[in-house]
């Protein structure tokens, strides 16, 4: 099959590749950085360029999780419940990585791993709500009441999304924000040609590796499902 | 309309006949706060202290015991069949979950009627602006209950449903809990409308959210 082909060797090619770019442009292709009486300042601001991406693909895995939710209620047809799961376990994890690049981050700038303050606590809820969605499944036994409830549970979650993202924008925050208005001043812009470039990769990157590893996932969730149908009509 | 007060009105008589979960969301909420003196006990001298745990200690009460409610909420329909019977009334599946929402609301609110004036008592502490305090925590309530009593009918079917629900809850009901928590504290210090209209407008913002959410997936819920 060549969708198969497609998203089993390609793609993971890819994002492979755009990857290994992707880092490079980090390391070798990123000018220092300069503060405002012209020192340079700490290179960890560098880890942005996987903080950010993992962030916007963590927030991309779980409106995938929110429309095949939808999707599902309304044709009650299994593969969307497949792509919902799969992509509500990456996003778990992307969700968790979010966290530990930004705590790093934090404690390199900061001088500590976790402070209280509104899109920190956000984040973690939107890890928490995601990783109870996955819990809600183990819970069910019966097949199509699991999807079901998970589906309710998947649209209602996504409701965290939006205030993880607004969360800087709405309260004060010591997070810093890159691009738009807050409700209490503009934030610090991300200026200058090659910075900008290195983030469209690292996100183009992640995006990839997003959508490689889900395609895997999606493709092990449906062989589980063809051997447990084989194995009931064997019994 | 009516039909909606008429299932919250059955749940409540239902409730005061026996008055088996109110009595227990009170004493359990009384004994959130008892906890919480014992273990503050050494900083709970000054008012200042009070002051800064005060809307913590409320909500965690309220949370805590009005999860225990809600996860009676849909148990008690499920024996004898009630739900069935439910199911068959000729009113719409949003009208079920409006009148048990309704009525889980009420139950929270007359808890935490009990619960505001022992912690005044027992802390020693004066509340400023009642009526802004009481316009914040009925927000927060309602956020609370339109989440919580979706999920009270989602987790009935599960196997570990009294653990679950709390677990489900807690991370979703956050959007609510953090400007309800923020808007108490300032209207406990004694804060204007206009300097907690940004939480209360949040407030407004995920009640109705949760609300119309809740409503559209209600049926998906309890369907067979």
């Amino acid at each position: 099959m060549s969708d198969r082909s497609f998203t089993g060797k390609v793609l993971p090619l890819v994002a492979a590749a755009t990857m290994l770019l992707a880092i490079g442009m980090i390391f070798f292709y990123l000018p220092e950085m300069k503060g405002e009486s012209g020192e340079v300042l700490d290179s960890s601001f560098r880890i942005f360029y996987f903080h950010m991406p993992i962030a916007i693909t963590s927030y991309l895995a779980f409106t995938a999780v929110f429309v095949s939710s939808i999707l599902y209620l309304k044709s009650s047809e299994y593969k969307w419940d497949i792509v919902s799961r799969s992509a509500a376990e990456v996003g778990v994890i992307f969700a968790f990585l979010v966290l530990v690049t930004g705590s790093i981050w934090a404690k390199a700038t900061w001088g500590w791993y976790w402070i209280w303050e509104p899109r920190l606590t956000t984040s973690l809820a939107l890890f928490l709500v995601y990783v109870a969605y996955l819990l809600l499944r183990q819970a069910v036994d019966v097949q199509d009441k699991r999807a079901r409830l998970a589906s309710v549970f998947g649209i209602l979650g996504f409701v965290s999304v939006p205030l993880s993202f607004l969360s800087i924008r709405l309260w004060r925050s010591a997070h810093p924000l890159m691009f738009g208005e807050a409700s209490y001043g503009s934030g610090g812009g991300l200026e200058g040609t090659s910075l900008q470039l290195t983030l469209i990769v690292n996100i183009i990157a992640f995006i990839l590796v997003f959508a490689a590893i889900t395609s895997y996932k999606i493709g092990n969730e449906k062989l589980e499902e063809e051997a447990n149908t084989l194995r009931s009509t064997l019994r | 309309m009516i039909r909606i007060l008429d299932i919250a009105a059955k749940d409540l008589k239902e409730e005061f006949r026996t008055k088996q979960m109110l009595n227990s969301m009170v004493i359990f909420s009384l004994l959130v706060i008892v906890i919480f003196s014992i273990s503050f006990g050494s900083i709970l001298g000054s008012s200042e202290n009070v002051a800064m745990v005060a809307p913590g200690v409320l909500w965690i009460a309220f949370i805590f015991a009005g999860s225990i409610g809600l996860s009676r909420s849909f148990v008690a329909e499920l024996e004898n069949g009630c739900l069935e019977g439910l199911k068959l009334c000729p009113v719409s599946r949003s009208v079920i979950y409006t009148g048990k929402a309704v009525a889980n609301i009420v139950l929270m609110l007359i808890v935490e009627l009990i619960t505001i004036p022992l912690f005044v008592i027992l802390f020693n502490y004066s509340i400023g602006g009642l009526l802004l305090l009481a316009l914040v925590i009925a927000l927060g309530t309602i956020g609370f209950v339109c989440v919580g009593t979706l999920l009270s009918a989602l987790t009935v079917n599960t196997r570990t449903r009294e653990i679950l629900l709390p677990v489900l809850l807690l991370p979703l009901v956050l959007p609510v809990l953090i400007p309800a928590v923020m808007a108490t504290g300032s209207a406990l210090s004694g804060a204007s409308f206009w300097d907690i209209s940004q939480e209360l407008r949040l407030l407004v913002v995920y009640d109705v959210v949760f609300f119309l959410v809740a409503q559209l997936v209600f049926e998906y819920v309890i369907q067979d």
